[in-house]
This record gives C-alpha cells, sequence and structure tokens, in this order.
C-alpha cells in the first residue's frame, strides 16, 4: 500500500515539470505585453526599458523559464506586474474562497448523484429512473453560468432567500456550490447508475439473492460497494472539471477566487498571475487525481496487489 | 451478446444500416434528439426567413420590454428582439460546434493512431501530453489559448480544437492497441501492406465508431464551451448575436430584464440535449460497449 503511494507521489514530479513548461510556454506566446498597460504619457522609452529589464521580459524564453522556476522553489511567484503585489499573497487571499467552493461542491455532487444512481437503479425501467436520469443529464448539460444566473434570479431575486453575491459568510456559499455541484452530480448519478446495474448482474448477486439475503442488504452492502469503484475513478479523473465549473461560477457570483484572480489576468495580461494561479489550479488537479488513485486502491485490493 | 454480434457481421452492409435507421425509429428518445438537431440545423440555415426582426435592428423606444405578442421573447438593453437574435445565435452554435469538432476529431483521431500503431516511446510521449490535457479543466485549457490566439469566432474555434483532440486521441489510441494484433492485419501486412495503408485503410475504419459517437455528444459540448467564452467576453464580438455573448450582456440587466438571459440558455439547453440523447442512442445503434466511451 504505502508503496504504491510513493510511487504515485514520484509521478507527481514529471507531471509537475511537464504542466509549468506547457503552462509558461502558452502564456508567453500571447501578443501584447502587460507593460503596453502600465506605460503612462509621461513615460519615456529609458523607463519602458526600465521595466522591460526589471520582469526579464527582453530574455529569451528558455532563461525566463529557469529564472521563475527557479524562484518558484524559494517560493517566490514573481510580482503582479498591475497589482505590484507579491503572487504568493494573492494566492493565499483567493485560494480560501476557491477552496471552500471546490470542496463543498465535489461533497455535494458526490452525495446527490450516489444516491441518484441508487435509486434509479432500484428502480430501473421505471418513471422515476427516466425522471431521475432526465434530471442528471440536464445537471451534465445545463452551462454552469447559466444556471448560476437562474439561481440567482429565483432564490435571491424572486423569493429573497439568500443573497446574490458576496464571499464572507456560508449562506453565500449555497448558491455557488449549488451551481456546481449539480453539473457534478449528474455525471455521478448516471455513472453509479450504469456501474450498479453492471454490478447486479453478476454471479456473486445472484448467489446472494438465491441464498435469500434481503433485497436491501444487497443493494447497499454488495452492490453498491463494488459499484462505487469506477464511481471514485470517474471523479478523480474529472475533479477538474469541477473546478472548472467553479472559475465561472466565482465571476457569476463576484465570488474573489481564484477564477476571478486568473480572469482579470487574462485580461490584463499580468503573466506572473496567470501563471501562478493557473499553476496552483494544475496543481489542485493533479492532486486531487492522486487522492482518487489512493481512494480507488484502498477500495479495491485488487489495484494494492497489482503495483506488489 | 455473442450471438447478436455474430448475427450482425453476417448480414450485408446495406442491410445494416437500414437496421440502425430502424433502431433509431424504435428508440423514442434517438428518435427526439435526431428531431432536435435537425431542427437546430434547420433554423441554422433559414434563421433569416424565420425571424421576425433584424438580429441588429435597434429601437431604443422598446428597450427591455417583456415578452409579448409582437416580441415573442422581449427585447434586449437596445430593443432588439431576443427571438430573432436567438435564431441567427444558432448560426454560431451549429458553425463553432461543428468545425471545432471536427477539427479536435482530425488531430486527435491521427495523433492517438500513430500512438497506438506505432508504440514505444512515441507512444508514451503522446500519451503524457494527451493525458494532461485532458486531465486538465477544458474551459482553463479554452481560456489560456484563447489568451493566445485572441478573441473571436474563429479563434474560438481553434482554441476548442485544440481542447477536445485529447478525447478522440485516448479513444483511437485504445482502439487501435485493440485492433492492431488482429489477424486480418497481420495478414495484410504478409501481402506487403504498408504501415500506411493498414492503419489508415483497414484500421481506422473500424476504430471510428466510438469516436462518432463521442463527437456527436462533443458537437453539443463545444457549443457550452463557445457560449461560455462568450459569457466571459471572449467569443463572437458584437453586434453578432451568440448565445452567450447575448446572456454576457444580459447580466448587467438580469433584475430588469431576465428573459434576455433565460431564453438563449434555454435555446442551448434544447440543443445540447438533443445531441446527449442522439449520442445516447447511437452507442446502442453501433453496438459499442458503454465502457469503451469513458
Amino acid at each position: 500500500m504505502w508503496q504504491f503511494i510513493l510511487r504515485r507521489l514520484l509521478l507527481m514530479i514529471p507531471i509537475f515539470f511537464v504542466l509549468s513548461v506547457i503552462i509558461f510556454s502558452l502564456i508567453h506566446i500571447v501578443p501584447g505585453n502587460p507593460i503596453d498597460n502600465l506605460i503612462g504619457p509621461g513615460m519615456t522609452k529609458a523607463h519602458e526599458q526600465k521595466l522591460i529589464e526589471k520582469y526579464h521580459l527582453d530574455k529569451p524564453l528558455p532563461v525566463q523559464y529557469g529564472i521563475w522556476l527557479a524562484n518558484l522553489f524559494q517560493g517566490d511567484l514573481g510580482t503582479s506586474i498591475i497589482e505590484k503585489r507579491p503572487v504568493a499573497e494573492l494566492l493565499r487571499h483567493h485560494l480560501p474562497y476557491s477552496l471552500s467552493l471546490g470542496l463543498t461542491a465535489i461533497a455535494l455532487s458526490f452525495v446527490l448523484g450516489v444516491s441518484m444512481g441508487i435509486i434509479s437503479a432500484a428502480a430501473k425501467d421505471t418513471f422515476i429512473d427516466h425522471a431521475a436520469m432526465v434530471v442528471a443529464l440536464f445537471g451534465v448539460t445545463i452551462p454552469a453560468f447559466w444556471l448560476g444566473l437562474i439561481l440567482i434570479l429565483i432564490f435571491a431575486v424572486w423569493l429573497n432567500l439568500l443573497p446574490v453575491s458576496g464571499s464572507g459568510d456560508l449562506l453565500s456559499l449555497i448558491l455557488p456550490a449549488v451551481t456546481v455541484g449539480l453539473g457534478g452530480a449528474g455525471l455521478i448519478a448516471r455513472i453509479t447508475r450504469v456501474s450498479m446495474l453492471e454490478v447486479a448482474s453478476r454471479d456473486f448477486i445472484v448467489m446472494l439473492h438465491a441464498k435469500g439475503l434481503g433485497k436491501k442488504a444487497i443493494l447497499l452492502k454488495h452492490t453498491l460497494r463494488n459499484a462505487l469503484i469506477p464511481v471514485i475513478t470517474i471523479l478523480g479523473l474529472r475533479i477538474g472539471w469541477v473546478l472548472g465549473g467553479t472559475v465561472t461560477v466565482e465571476i457569476v457570483f463576484a465570488r474573489p477566487g481564484l477564477g476571478q484572480l486568473l480572469i482579470t489576468g487574462l485580461f490584463r495580461r499580468d503573466y506572473p498571475v496567470i501563471q501562478g494561479a493557473m499553476l496552483l489550479l494544475a496543481m489542485g488537479i493533479v492532486l486531487g487525481t492522486f487522492l482518487a488513485d489512493v481512494l480507488y486502491a484502498v477500495a479495491d485490493p485488487r489495484v494494492r496487489d497489482q503495483h506488489q | 451478446m455473442e450471438t447478436h454480434q455474430d448475427q450482425e457481421s453476417i448480414i450485408p452492409p446495406a442491410n445494416r444500416w437500414i437496421r440502425r435507421v430502424k433502431k433509431i425509429r424504435s428508440n423514442r428518445a434517438g428518435l427526439l434528439g435526431a428531431f432536435l438537431i435537425a431542427g437546430l440545423i434547420l433554423v441554422a440555415l433559414t434563421a433569416d426567413l424565420l425571424a421576425p426582426y433584424s438580429y441588429k435592428e435597434q429601437d431604443l423606444t422598446i428597450m427591455n420590454s417583456p415578452p409579448s405578442i409582437d416580441h415573442l421573447m422581449g427585447t434586449d438593453e437596445f430593443g432588439r428582439d431576443v427571438f430573432s437574435r436567438i435564431l441567427h445565435g444558432s448560426r454560431i452554435s451549429v458553425y463553432v460546434g461543428v468545425v471545432s469538432v471536427g477539427l479536435s476529431v482530425l488531430i486527435g483521431s491521427l495523433l492517438g493512431a500513430i500512438a497506438g500503431y506505432y508504440g514505444g516511446i512515441l507512444d508514451r510521449g503522446l500519451s503524457l501530453i494527451t493525458d494532461l490535457t485532458w486531465s486538465l479543466p477544458e474551459i482553463l485549457v479554452a481560456l489560456l489559448l484563447v489568451a493566445v490566439v485572441g478573441a473571436g469566432v474563429e479563434c474560438v474555434i481553434i482554441a476548442i480544437a485544440l481542447t477536445y483532440w485529447a478525447q478522440y486521441a485516448r479513444l483511437i489510441r485504445g482502439q487501435i492497441l485493440m485492433l492492431k494484433n488482429e489477424i486480418y492485419v497481420e495478414a495484410t501486412r504478409s501481402l506487403g501492406a504498408t504501415d500506411y495503408t493498414i492503419l489508415f485503410k483497414h484500421l481506422f475504419p473500424n476504430a471510428i465508431a466510438p469516436v462518432i459517437v463521442a463527437a456527436t455528444i462533443g458537437i453539443g459540448q463545444a457549443i457550452v464551451l463557445e457560449a461560455t467564452l462568450g459569457f466571459l467576453g471572449m467569443g463572437a464580438q458584437p453586434p453578432t448575436p451568440s448565445w452567450g455573448a447575448m446572456m454576457s450582456n444580459g447580466t448587467a440587466y438580469l433584475f430588469i430584464s431576465p428573459w434576455v438571459i433565460i431564453f438563449p440558455g434555454i435555446a442551448m439547453m434544447i440543443t445540447v440535449f438533443g445531441f446527449n440523447l442522439f449520442g445516447d442512442v447511437l452507442v446502442d445503434i453501433m453496438d459499442i460497449r458503454e465502457d469503451t466511451l469513458k
């Protein structure tokens, strides 16, 4: 088990490097220059030159990457060109809002999705099953930002129950978390249903029925446990999906998270901020995938044995 | 299951297609999906004839007016007819959806086929890039790419194509890996066929079915991604009516004229729903195991 975790952890190192190269090189192909946004009417060419040198924009790309990486390992992610504050500080400020939203949304989509999947599988081909799957399909297809706007309209404007936007208390977390969570719930419900039905047709479940075990016990204890394995895999692989949803939803709800930091950074071409935010989001996804893999190994002894 | 497949393989190809069409006709969800897609394409083609008003004609005397007999879905902040704009917006959606998915299938299946067929270090390198692209949230990749290539419809198409290719590459690679050890491939090779012939004439046609299914569902996803980028202000530029841009402009007037946001969203949802339903049915029709699509 520990060997498996260690091996998986070591695999994250090359992934990190490839990701950092991809992010860095993509950003630097961007036409336009962050300095253009800083130059005022009273500035001379000498000023401009000084700024370019300060941010190493005159050096070749591999050198810029080297400088960035070396600083990164010292915990220095650079300074925002526009806001003049350290990127690490900006990330620390914005991260909690994204983290709380992302985790709540994942928990919500898991609980909601798995329950819907179980009910649907247990009531296969009935009206309940069809209704649940239509709801799940809508959950997958509705664009997150639109759902967010509609929820604002219903719960904040018409019913006046919840705050429209904001970042402070738990109440302002409800609408964004539901918005992000419903999409994930739809996906998980569909996978849980298919997986439950697949497991239910296997011999050992048929055997349990023949043995006379109660339906409920078979469903929840034996079928569900085996059916959850692919669900965990998909959850791990698609964790980025959930985090991606938070980016647009943060804009809709004016929540000062990483998504908002990233989008404003993109519009202003603030390289260090874009790099920092992208890298942090990407690392979150890699970490999420890792956790899902470990969970997968805990749930399924066969995976563990394979790696020994 | 096995006997079913055996039957399928002894039916001549022409009859196989007739059977597939019959299967769609007997599946109500699939029929609905096909109907919705056909409707969307029809609307996109005839938007000029169907739309009661011009999509850019402004009438400031009727700004933000609610749905009525004259304006079925109300008007926006410039007094433009929302219904007409939605009809015209379907063009951008269909155009971006079809072209971007077409491009990404092309890129993905080429890279996936090469990786799967040749294997070795080439496969490892391509697979690492594919898996990484696939694991990143599509909206992040697309946002970065739009920042690279710029805003506008063509740029969005390129960004979406470069975001989505990974899932098709994975699918094709898996299929080729499975097929390349079949006896008929060995036979073709011993007859002196080149790698090119084997790969593109013999393996490709057999490997493409799950990609067609994934691409059908992918068009719906691409339409949503285009709208999301448009919503963030990076899609089609005004006055071109795109569903995402319409909703983006509408957010400022959410409390005054919610219909500007509600109706384009419903149009988009119905569209995506249609592609999903049709894709789900294609899985049945083409006899694809569900787990190949994951």
